[in-house]
């Protein structure tokens, strides 16, 4: 099966000052993926999602999103990605409905058409019966499962999911992760995520790119870096801990 | 223009929900009914039996009654509205953590701040033509006078010009909400620019006047004129850093046509000082408004300066979740 390329990142560089966040970075990623980002705290992901995104301008290397540039025309890149921030705020005062239909607006979607849309997506992320609480009670597990609806309200194409299961108990997590895993396999979004929780990334991700002090050090499937970073050959057996420890303890 | 508009309807919703939309509502109310009471009331004593003068009806607003007039009252209190409107403007959707999610959508960065100020803008609107209109009314069943066109024409150059003068704090309110990340930074911040530049500037016009040119006094008494000449103009220009001296200067001949210039201190001769006793004739507006035209462009533009640099300082910020 041919798959296209949405995300092409071609040595990308961010300085500041003369610390470079992420360093000469290479990488793809195909339409229909889950692409799990590991990394350290301050290893650069953050960063990297922001020029992907085009709120922040790389320093050097090009990227291209769905074939457009996100410094270049940042508009046509924001109107078919989604962005879930780390720890995601909404405005408190104001209901779940409301939150959304402020974000559909501004993406501009019709209240006749973005109402039933709210009303669905409400109900798939198990929030219909707080909707019309203001945001400001939610628990953390609920806030993050309505940053995914609002995240989904412009049916995008791409998901950029910083730390998405931060903070989130274990229940919580599971909620999440089952969600994003029904996303891609039933929508063929593609997925994009940071998180530095290994059991986490190794359970929904298609690929993994390991990155370290600003450097992409490993990227593929499991196996792939099981096979070269471990020498192990397949069926052994391995985990991805082990797998990230060493290639930590050599940057 | 669409994000623009959706942002500036939103921040409408969020003003007139909010608590500060109640206060700013408490204050118009105090304002309205105490100025014109005791500005009416005293006026009803002073026009008894006097034949009625020109422009009665303008002195609702400017005069100064018992403690101070509505056009004094607006220069000094009328910051205040515009930091209140303004500065917590961008902080708090940082804080709230909205920014980058808002930043995310597709809608050009200025709509943001462009949104915002113009939902400000409208506020004020709303706000002073409101004073303006409780003013008028409490004033037209007190003393009984009705405006004539000229006027309602000056109350309208007035309105735009306090309109612009607030706009200017609101300006100054959202650049500082932009530049602090705390809200009780930015705010008080803008109450120190507020008190700096409407207490201290006046003050700070004498020392410098003192220090560059002072008054000599000697029994040249031509001597003796100019260096005291040089030493008012050096105070004047010195205080039209000031805001509050651009908009007293801009409002004087607007609403006070017998008043023939802005300044408050005039050298005249004999003859002169005669003469302008004799033809106690009010400017026509015409004349008022090329009188103030400096101040009022002046006012416009300090007003743009400070938005284009709050735009400015916003676009090239970077915007990051934490």
């Amino acid at each position: 099966m041919e798959q296209e390329t949405v995300i092409k990142i071609e040595s990308l560089t961010k300085r500041y000052g003369a610390q470079a966040a992420v360093d000469n970075l290479s990488l793809e990623v195909a339409e229909g993926e889950i692409f799990g980002f590991l990394g350290p705290n301050g290893a650069g992901k953050t960063t990297t999602m922001l020029m992907l995104l085009g709120l922040t301008e790389p320093t050097a290397g090009t990227v291209r999103v769905c074939g457009y540039d996100p410094a270049r025309e940042p508009l046509k890149v924001k109107e078919i990605i989604g962005y879930l921030p780390e720890n995601v705020g909404f405005y408190e005062d104001m209901d779940a409905r409301r939150n959304l239909r402020y974000i559909a607006r501004l993406n501009r979607i019709r209240d006749s058409v973005s109402g039933p849309r709210i009303d669905k997506l409400l109900a798939d992320v198990d929030l219909a019966k707080e909707a019309d609480k203001p945001v400001g009670s939610y628990s953390k597990g609920m806030r993050q499962r309505l940053g995914i609806a609002e995240v989904l309200i412009k049916e995008p194409k791409v998901i950029f999911l910083d730390e998405p299961t931060i903070g989130l108990d274990p229940d919580g997590t599971n909620r999440m992760l089952d969600l994003i895993c029904g996303l891609s396999r039933e929508r063929k979004i593609t997925i994009f995520f940071s998180s530095h929780l290994l059991d986490q990334v190794q359970r929904i991700s298609d690929r993994i790119g390991i990155m370290i002090k600003g450097k992409l050090v490993a990227v593929g499937t499991l196996d792939d870096l099981a096979k070269r970073g471990l020498g192990l050959e397949a069926g052994e057996a391995y985990t991805l801990e082990e797998i990230y420890m060493k290639y930590f303890k050599e940057a | 223009m669409h994000g623009i508009f959706t942002i500036y309807m939103k921040e409408m919703e969020d003003h007139f929900s909010s608590m500060r939309f109640l206060i700013i509502t408490a204050l118009i109310v105090v304002i309205g009914v105490i100025i014109a009471s005791m500005v009416g009331m005293g006026m009803q004593e002073e026009l008894r039996g006097v034949a009625k003068p020109d422009f009665v009806f303008l002195l609702l607003f400017t005069s100064t009654g018992k403690l101070f007039s509505f056009v004094q009252l607006i220069g000094l209190l009328g910051p205040l509205i515009g930091i209140i409107l303004g500065f917590d403007a961008i902080n708090r959707e940082r804080t709230g953590r909205t920014l980058s999610k808002l930043a995310a959508q597709p809608i050009y960065r200025d709509a943001i701040i462009n949104g915002k100020f113009l939902a400000g803008v409208t506020m004020i609107t709303i706000v002073m033509t409101s004073l303006v209109l409780v003013i008028s009314g409490l004033g037209i069943r007190l003393v009984g006078v009705v405006p004539g066109a000229d006027e309602l024409w000056r109350l309208f150059i007035y309105l735009i010009l306090a309109i612009l003068y607030i706009a200017f704090w609101l300006g100054a309110a959202i650049l500082f909400s932009v530049v602090f990340r705390s809200t009780a930074t930015s705010a008080l911040a803008s109450l120190a620019l507020w008190i700096l530049l409407s207490f201290f500037v006046g003050l700070g016009g004498g020392f410098l006047a003192d220090a560059i040119s002072p008054v000599n006094q000697t029994a040249n008494v031509q001597e003796m004129q100019e260096s005291f000449l040089r030493n008012a103009d050096i105070q004047r220009v010195a205080s039209l850093i000031s805001p509050a001296t651009l908009y007293g200067d801009a409002t004087s001949t607007i609403l006070d046509p017998l008043r023939k210039t802005p300044r408050s201190f005039i050298m005249m001769g004999p003859l002169e000082r005669l003469s302008l006793s004799r033809f106690q004739n009010p400017l026509p507006l015409l004349q008022s408004v090329v009188v103030v035209a400096p101040f009022m462009i002046s006012l416009i533009a300090i007003t743009f300066v400070c938005f284009g640099i709050c735009y400015a300082v916003f676009m090239r910020q970077e915007i990051r979740s934490t």
